[in-house]
């Protein structure tokens, strides 16, 4: 049986982890490459690396850490951020990263997704969806949450998967930053109406939010999160001690 | 020495790098001489099997494959890499592979509950069927990563299989030839262990 994937999501500006972070045993803490060791050593399943750089210089510096993650960890990779063409797209995955997640860039240009499956194959496609109730309706936002497009999200997301993308990473910005949960009711509709991977992201902020998440929705595939792994209020291996007891497919 | 061939299929930086971690060198190279040279070989792929089958016979190493399999080097085939050892492939018509191992690829859709998602991917965990050189380290209840639509089928030599609502081949082996579905050089330390197997054969 499939596990439940546990990932962190790192955020990397100009070569290091933007948000704070505060562990023990660590050097360097802003390191992506150590902290990226770090979480696949406590039983991170996937990372994510998300590029928030918006210089060329910035960007040169992530490829250049993507490529020295991919030679320590191993793990899946997925990275984000500044996903725009299919160019982006050969870039990451030449240094080393497993899976690509466009957001803005699919919204820009739909026939993105499309064409990246079409050379890289449908499990290399993530389409990464911010979205927020606006007047009782699931609404895309792009720019990192910033614009809502008014498109509705459901559709927006199973005209994607229909366009080859291979699994969503699901964000609410309702439930983002706020530590009370995952967005269940959210994830219910959109894990209903696709039928690829759907990765749960905005809202986690204790143990029993992941427990809450894969026991009321067994659709769900994955749970992502940053912050609270960054800042040590969940640890990977605590949560993943307490899935497994919890009857949950877990890998330990 | 171990030759990771290289017939212009997929990206082999974790692979190469995944053996480099375990102290290992691994060269990717389609040079007969260095393969000839080699102790072990991996024959990676990802992508469609028609594709990297045509691309494996044109560049020649298909034939350079088989000879070293059948002068008795270990060879190991990965993911797509595994299904061109078997005999023929269903995926989008019939073509055949490398035929070292007898068997033939057919969709997982065939075999596995409706409902589930396709591909089949993820961790999961190892279900050992016999027992392998490749699994000294293994310990009961190890995961590896897989992604995958298609599985080995019809296959007598299946050596660890993954739950998915049916059993799908994990790794199968014929004498000095092995295959594994999953991906070592994306499976943390049990794949590095496995890969560490390997080249303690």
């Amino acid at each position: 049986m499939i596990t439940k994937r546990i990932i962190p999501c790192l955020d990397v500006k100009n070569g290091r982890v933007v948000k704070g972070v505060n562990f023990e045993g660590l050097s360097d803490v802003a390191s992506p490459v150590e902290l990226a060791q770090y979480y696949s050593s406590c039983g991170a399943d996937e990372l994510v690396f998300y590029d928030i750089t918006a210089s060329a210089e910035g960007r040169a510096l992530f490829t250049d850490i993507l490529t020295e993650t991919a030679r320590k960890v191993f793990i899946p990779l997925t990275v984000g951020g500044g996903i725009n063409t299919v160019a982006d797209f050969d870039r990451v995955l030449k240094c080393g990263a497993d899976k690509v997640s466009v957001n803005s860039g699919a919204i820009r240009n739909p026939s993105l997704v499309y064409e990246a499956a079409k050379l890289y194959g449908d499990q290399c496609v993530v389409l990464s969806a911010d979205v927020k109730r606006v007047d009782g309706v699931f609404r895309v936002y792009a720019k990192g949450g910033r614009e809502n497009t008014g498109m509705e999200a459901v559709s927006w997301i199973k005209r994607c998967v229909d366009n080859g993308a291979g699994e969503i990473v699901l964000n609410s910005i309702d439930t983002d930053g706020v530590k009370r949960g995952f967005d269940l009711e959210m994830l219910e509709a959109v894990s209903n109406a696709v039928s690829v991977p759907v990765i749960a992201s905005g809202g986690a902020g204790r143990i029993e939010d992941f427990i809450t998440l894969f026991k009321t929705l067994p659709k769900v595939d994955a749970g992502l999160a940053a912050s609270i792994f960054h800042f040590g209020e969940v640890r990977i291996a605590d949560l993943k001690a307490e899935m497994a007891k919890a009857g949950i497919p877990t890998r330990v | 020495m171990i030759a990771i061939i290289d017939y212009g299929v997929g990206n082999l930086f974790s692979l190469q790098s995944s053996f480099a971690a375990i102290g290992k060198q691994a060269a990717v190279t389609s040079d007969p001489e260095v393969i000839a040279s080699a102790e072990r070989i991996i024959l990676p792929g990802v992508g469609a099997f028609e594709d990297a089958a045509e691309k494996l016979r044109a560049t020649g190493m298909a034939d350079i494959v088989k000879r070293a399999a059948a002068e008795g080097k270990p060879v190991m085939g990965i993911c797509l890499g595994m299904q061109l050892l078997l005999d023929k492939s269903y995926e989008y018509g019939e073509h055949e592979g490398l035929g070292l191992i007898h068997g033939s690829v057919k969709p997982i859709a065939d075999v596995i509950d409706k409902d589930l998602k396709i591909p089949h991917i993820g961790w999961n965990r190892l279900i050992i069927k016999k027992q392998s050189p490749l699994f000294k380290y293994l310990k009961d209840g190890d995961c590896v990563y897989f992604v995958h639509s298609y599985y080995a089928a019809d296959c007598d030599d299946v050596t660890s299989t993954a739950e998915y609502s049916a059993e799908l081949t994990a790794s199968i082996e014929r004498g000095n030839v092995y295959g594994c579905q999953f991906h070592p050089e994306k499976s943390g330390d049990v794949g590095l262990n496995i890969l560490r197997a390997f080249c303690e054969i």
